[in-house]
């Protein structure tokens, strides 16, 4: 098994003392830097069991911490404190508070399905980082990420008309985030890609000729279309309840 | 030649319109046949399985048994590598747990929807093409050669991994392959493209948290366009819509906030395949893409 001494020598663990002499050998600096000992009390026994129960992290228990999800991780490539391999472990242990130091990353995994692909357990580990944001949102220990709001918005159409449209998940997605889409629009990135995507940029240049022939009237008109005639699954019907009832259901059952 | 039921998707319906364009122009050019799955309704994305995996499952499911009760196909095909692969999950899914199973025919008898019995198969376009025309096939039909353009075959995430849901894949030779995909690179080469060595054909863009988390997505898509520029690339073709919006997207995004400018332009590979064809560019909806190529492909004598 490996082990996570990483945490074990975290700064606060650490004493120096300026000067100190032992057995008349002064031993001051770098020589007395000790290590506190410490007996972990702070696991939660039925941790693991508990976090089976978000769908996805079912196969958990079958890690047995080789690695390979890490190494092949998208994420950790970014930044190495994205560690599935770890975050499993700490999980299989029940060290919950270990696991909350990293709150604030783990929600970033892209669910690129490296992991899962190359786990020789079939453990799934994308799902387990899924679960594992999901609890910390639960328990209330972390803000919704967000791409809980962006997952929130987009099964929320789904479920009611059977299919979404660009552009209400976009502008709901950053009403839900409080962030100003006007502001990125008229002086973001935003407001460029939309003039590129129009060839309004052809126009700026005076290149009115190009414009008139490269801006994409058609798909602008049907995406426009759509913003104000959403399209919906006619047979839909109550599909969408029975599912939204399904969940709750499944919800509930495994988590009270 | 087998005729498939298309399932276009949201994406496809929405801001990927020209992939929907290309897809369709490009089949009638090859004299191949495909009807629209009635009434279809979303996959999930990457989204939906994130509220709960069944609610997934269930909507791609409804998809195939709308295709096979409904229309009477066996083969549905599906452009996308987002609805490819999660109808591949549901019926991965749905053969390996008979209790997933009852669940959805629970479910599905509940909603009065049509009911899935695992009697579909999905298959991407790409797939679709090779099984029914293959390279050779694909060659014997251009009227106009890409003229060498040198392409970075970009597949990303979804249509290779994980490989459980792919039975087909890595199968030897004249298959797929899960690690080294190559169908994208025969059909372009065989229309006269000359396939780059792009070591990135199966990195992720970050599409799943492209609003979400930018700034991951931007280095992200920065990594495989910086990678297909070293490797000599002038165009990048992709086969999905969210890898080609997030590629634009965040080519742009690099540019204006953080003055990194690249040059590759990015092309859904049936746009390409389509010019082979000798469609115009206009009914194939290049001038629609973020990317401009148009003066690009006429310097190419392509356009
Ligand atoms: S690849 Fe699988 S078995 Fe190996 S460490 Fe990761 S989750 Fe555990
Ligand atoms: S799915 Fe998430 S955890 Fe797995 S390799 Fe990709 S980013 Fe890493």
């Amino acid at each position: 098994m490996a082990i996570h001494e990483k945490t074990l020598i975290d700064p606060s663990r650490l004493i120096t003392s300026d000067t100190l002499v032992v057995d008349g050998v002064d031993v001051s600096g770098h020589w007395n830097t000790m290590i506190l000992p410490r007996t972990l009390k702070e696991y939660d026994d039925g941790f693991e069991a508990h976090i089976k129960e978000y769908a996805g992290a079912e196969n958990v228990h079958r890690c047995w911490q080789c690695g390979s999800c890490t190494n092949s991780c998208t994420m950790y490539a970014q930044n190495t404190d994205f560690n599935p391999r770890y975050w499993i472990y700490l999980t299989r242990l029940g060290l919950k508070d270990e696991i909350l130091k990293d709150k604030d990353i783990i929600w970033q995994c892209v669910s690129c399905n490296k992991c899962t692909n190359i786990c020789p357990k079939d453990v799934r580990p994308e799902g387990v980082m899924k679960a594992l944001a999901h609890w910390i949102e639960a328990e209330g220990f972390g803000e919704k990420s967000n791409s809980t709001i962006f997952d929130e918005e987009f099964a929320r159409q789904c479920i009611a008309r059977g299919r979404i449209e660009d552009s209400e998940v976009m502008t709901n997605f950053y009403k839900n985030t409080n962030q100003d889409i006007k502001e990125m629009a008229l002086n973001g990135w935003l407001g460029i890609f939309v003039a590129r995507m129009n060839k309004w940029t052809e126009l700026r240049n005076g290149n009115i000729w190009k414009f008139i022939t490269r801006t994409p009237i058609m798909h602008s008109l049907h995406m426009g279309y759509s913003m104000f005639f959403k399209p919906k699954t006619k047979s839909w019907g109550h599909t969408g309840e029975v599912l939204s009832q399904y969940v709750k259901e499944q919800k509930e059952l495994a988590h009270g | 030649m087998a005729k498939v039921a298309y399932y276009p998707g949201c994406a496809l319906e929405g801001s990927g319109g020209p992939y929907d364009r290309s897809t369709r122009a490009l089949v009638k050019s090859l004299g191949m046949e495909m009807e629209t799955v009635h009434d279809w309704n979303c996959c999930g994305a990457m989204e939906v399985k994130n509220i709960h995996p069944m609610l997934q499952t269930y909507m791609s499911a409804r998809v195939m048994a709308i295709a096979s009760e409904q229309m009477g196909y066996d083969t549905v095909m599906a452009p996308c590598n987002g609805c490819y692969h999660n109808l591949k999950k549901a019926e991965y899914e749905l053969a390996t747990s008979s209790e997933s199973l009852d669940t959805l025919q629970g479910l599905a008898k509940k909603s009065e929807d049509p009911v899935y019995k695992g009697d579909v198969r999905t298959v991407h376009l790409l797939e679709w093409l090779m099984e029914d025309l293959g390279a050779d096939g694909i060659k014997q039909k251009i009227s106009k050669s890409l003229n060498g353009i040198k392409v970075a075959n970009y597949y990303g995430c979804m249509y290779t991994r994980p490989r459980q849901i792919f039975p087909e894949k890595d199968q030897g030779p004249g298959s797929e392959s899960s690690y080294k995909p190559h169908f994208m690179d025969d059909l372009l080469g065989a229309a006269g493209a000359v396939n780059v060595d792009f070591p990135l054909k199966t990195a992720c863009c970050g599409g799943a948290h492209t609003l979400s988390d930018a700034d991951t997505s931007t280095q992200l898509v920065l990594n495989i366009i910086q990678a297909a520029e070293d490797a000599g690339a002038e165009v990048i073709a992709t086969e999905c819509p969210t890898c080609h919006s997030g590629l634009e997207m965040h080519q742009v995004r690099a540019e204006t906030e953080f003055g990194i400018k690249t040059n590759v332009k990015i092309l859904y590979f049936t746009q390409l395949l389509g010019l082979a064809m000798g469609l115009s560019a206009r009914k194939l909806g290049v001038h629609e893409n973020v990317s401009d190529s148009l003066d690009f492909l006429h310097a190419k004598g392509v356009v």
